[in-house]
């Protein structure tokens, strides 16, 4: 399949091998900004074919993993009201939050809809005009745009029982928070190519030179991360410290600049609890006062929601890297994809997920050669 | 934990309570994971207790009549949305999916029930299609439709049709396929390319687009099983990979006969529309249900002879050694990427969630 298949070939992948192992003189850890690069290395055992002198940790970018509690207990609660229809993206109906998730919300009788794009919400706005249709705007600066277009057109078409239910967080804040961290056992990152196809990769300049740290955009094929890997660890090797796009095919420096412009007329950078993480300033998007009719916090009065996370698990040491998902006492035993204790083990692109899906045979498992 | 980029405590960062579990079905129940293996085990089989302890929980279930008459029995309901959709509708699949379920124990089938629940306000028009569907399908798969029944309920407490057919066929002599028979060394054949029904009723559904339009496999499998019955081979197994996918049914396969399964990523055989579509969505091919596919596990001996008889049948032109059956990892389907690691397969949850990005 064209621009998959290329980046998908055995035998450039093993060249890369080669030449990452060539170029380690010695030890680095890269961070994989994102989820959508997590699940790539692990379902493709990427990680298991790197040389041991280059360790992976695995980012906090998954938007199912960081939608912090209460904004889940939030949607819970205006889906369940009976004058709503709640629309999601497929992966936030089993995302636990204190007492619930969405999906049973709706076995429990809520009209909980899986849509594919914040535009099918508003179609169905239009159609049903007795409704309030409540769109769940999750994700990263990727999900943004289409969410600020509809945003945008429910107020051009005067659908006034739409609204939009904001979480969104960004990706450059959340860099500067694990680099300003004592505890951070990063040296350089995989940037998320999907969130950098719309915003450029002008944001990371000021963070590569603060902090000394390559950044390097990355996509999510296996040759397209194993480029993203060996750029960094040449990088690292030379001691430089720059922004480099490995993933020109969609990404730009300057990026989507339609989408951003969309972007900052509809939203506006807000400080952001994350999920497992904690406030992190400046680091997301709510939507500006003039958009405020279709803000469904301010819509729906769901009184005050207070949450606290019960430190249950080691989900915040294995965003560092201070230890792999199944080194926790709790994954695969009491957390599992079923049974999740921790966000990183709900979607397939938390860590603990991927590892648990794609999880790997322990050593005396191992498939043999014949 | 403190405000501020850059003043965020990480070694404090803490993970949310759990959810364990629902007190109510969810739609996942269905979606032939985990959840719905749950529902049977802790759920379904303990409350009937004694009466079903002889139970085979999926598919097909076979009884010794004496006399050497062995008669496989099974049932299963239809629920699909939309009704019709590019290569079927819910007639055919509810004509083909029993006579696979049956034909995946070796058994010619012989007659099927038919039971409809409908909703009020259906067109006849619409039903009438439908059960020209069924008529036509189960001449196509040799089976006649015996005995049936009819619900209406209230408009709004159904989704037009609901279909459930049950079936009975006989198993010829010497033959014995069940999962348990599965063992180190066996050779895994699937019939064909997978996951174009699961993709082809969802983009119908969401009226999404990748490129070729993709058409349900729906079809009988009864004539291809006797195909490859009529090499003689010792079939061991065989399997539809239904709701759950490829990956569903091979670890159903491994988990019940405590044996390894090893398959190449590579040699599995996805449509490109397929591909595109998951990769689109972030489901996996390798969960997506068939209707028209099925899973042998033969002894290595015979795959040969078996592959060359699948390839000669319309319905396994597309056949292909995927793996085969490991003494080590008992339990657990490992799979090779193409980068040449391996990882291990999981059974998916419940029904597929795309995912944000």
């Amino acid at each position: 399949m064209k621009y998959l298949d290329e980046f998908n070939d055995p035998a450039l992948a093993g060249r890369l091998f080669d030449e990452i192992a060539a170029a380690a003189t010695r030890s680095w850890a890269i961070m994989e900004v994102c989820g959508g690069q997590t699940h790539s290395i692990i379902r493709n055992g990427i990680d298991q074919l790197l040389c041991d002198r280059v360790e992976l940790i695995h980012g906090p970018g998954c938007p199912v993993c960081v939608t912090p509690l209460e904004m889940v207990d939030r949607a819970l609660a205006i889906a369940a009201r009976p004058d709503v229809v709640f629309c999601s993206f497929g992966d936030m109906l089993r995302v636990p939050g204190s007492h619930s998730d969405l999906s049973s919300v709706k076995a429990a009788g809520g009209d909980v809809r899986v849509v594919y794009s914040p535009l099918d919400a508003l179609a169905l706005a239009a159609e049903n005009p007795a409704k309030e249709v409540v769109f769940f705007g999750v994700g990263f600066e990727t999900t943004a745009p289409a969410n600020a277009m509809a945003v945008f057109q429910a107020r051009e078409r005067g659908l006034h029982n739409f609204s939009m239910l904001v979480s969104h967080v960004l990706v450059p804040p959340a860099i500067e928070a694990i680099m300003s961290s004592p505890m951070s056992r990063v040296q350089g990152f995989l940037a998320a190519g999907h969130v950098c196809s719309v915003m450029g990769t002008w944001q990371y300049e000021p963070l590569a030179v603060r902090h000394q740290v390559p950044i390097v955009v990355t996509g999510f094929e296996p040759l397209d991360v194993l480029d993203g890997i060996r750029r960094c660890v040449l990088q690292l090797e030379a001691g430089r410290a720059q922004v480099e796009n490995a993933y020109p095919r969609a990404v730009r420096a300057e990026g989507n600049q339609v989408a951003q412009q969309m972007l900052a007329r509809v939203f506006e950078v807000c400080d952001r609890q994350w999920r497992g993480i904690g406030m992190i300033a400046a680091s997301g998007w709510r939507l500006r006062a003039e958009f405020a009719e279709f803000d469904a916090e301010q819509r729906f009065d769901v009184g005050s929601i207070a949450a606290d996370e019960p430190a249950r698990c080691r989900a915040g040491e294995v965003l560092q890297g201070l230890i792999k998902p199944d080194e926790c006492e709790c994954f695969g035993v009491e957390c599992t994809p079923r049974t999740p204790i921790g966000a990183p083990m709900v979607s397939g692109e938390g860590a603990c997920a991927a590892y648990s899906l794609y999880g790997r045979l322990r050593p005396e498992e191992a498939v043999g050669d014949d | 934990m403190t405000d501020g980029v850059g003043g965020v405590q990480l070694e404090g960062w803490s993970c949310p309570l759990p959810l364990r579990g629902q007190d109510r079905i969810v739609l996942g129940h269905g979606g032939g994971g985990v959840l719905s293996d749950e529902l049977t085990r802790h759920l379904f089989l303990p409350a009937f207790g004694e009466a079903a302890r002889h139970a085979t929980p999926t598919d097909s279930h076979v009884l010794h009549l004496g006399g050497g008459t062995r008669l496989a029995f099974s049932t299963d309901s239809y629920v699909v949305r939309p009704l019709f959709f590019p290569g079927g509708n819910i007639g055919e699949l509810a004509v083909n999916g029993t006579v696979n379920d049956l034909a995946m124990s070796g058994a010619q089938p012989l007659a099927l029930s038919t039971a409809f629940l409908l909703e009020e306000g259906l067109e006849l028009a619409v039903l009438g299609r439908i059960a020209e569907a069924m008529g036509a399908a189960a001449l196509a798969a040799g089976v006649q439709l015996v005995t049936g029944d009819t619900k209406v309920v209230e408009r709004g407490h159904g989704d037009g049709v609901f279909i459930n057919t049950a079936g009975v066929g006989l198993v010829p002599e010497g033959v014995d396929i069940r999962p348990e028979r599965a063992q180190p060394g066996d050779v895994v054949v699937v019939s064909g390319p997978i996951g174009m029904h699961g993709i082809a009723v969802l983009s119908e559904r969401e009226g999404l687009q990748f490129g070729t339009e993709l058409r349900s496999d729906t079809a009988a499998l009864n004539g291809l099983v006797e195909v490859m019955l009529a090499t003689g081979a010792d079939i061991h197994a065989l399997r539809d990979p239904t709701r759950g996918g490829l990956a569903a049914t091979l670890c159903e396969i491994a988990e019940t006969a405590h044996v390894g399964i090893e398959f190449d990523d590579r040699s599995v055989p996805v449509p490109e529309a397929v591909r595109a579509a998951c990769g689109f969505l972030g489901l996996d091919a390798l969960h997506v249900a068939n209707e028209g596919k099925l899973v042998a596990i033969v002894p290595s001996h015979a795959a040969d002879d078996v592959l060359a008889a699948m390839l000669a049948h319309d319905l396994g032109k597309g056949a292909t050694v995927i793996g085969r059956v490991t003494e080590s990892h008992a339990g657990t389907v490992v799979a090779r990427t193409a980068l040449g690691a391996s990882r291990v397969v999981g059974r998916p949850l419940g029904e597929q969630l795309p995912r944000i990005c």
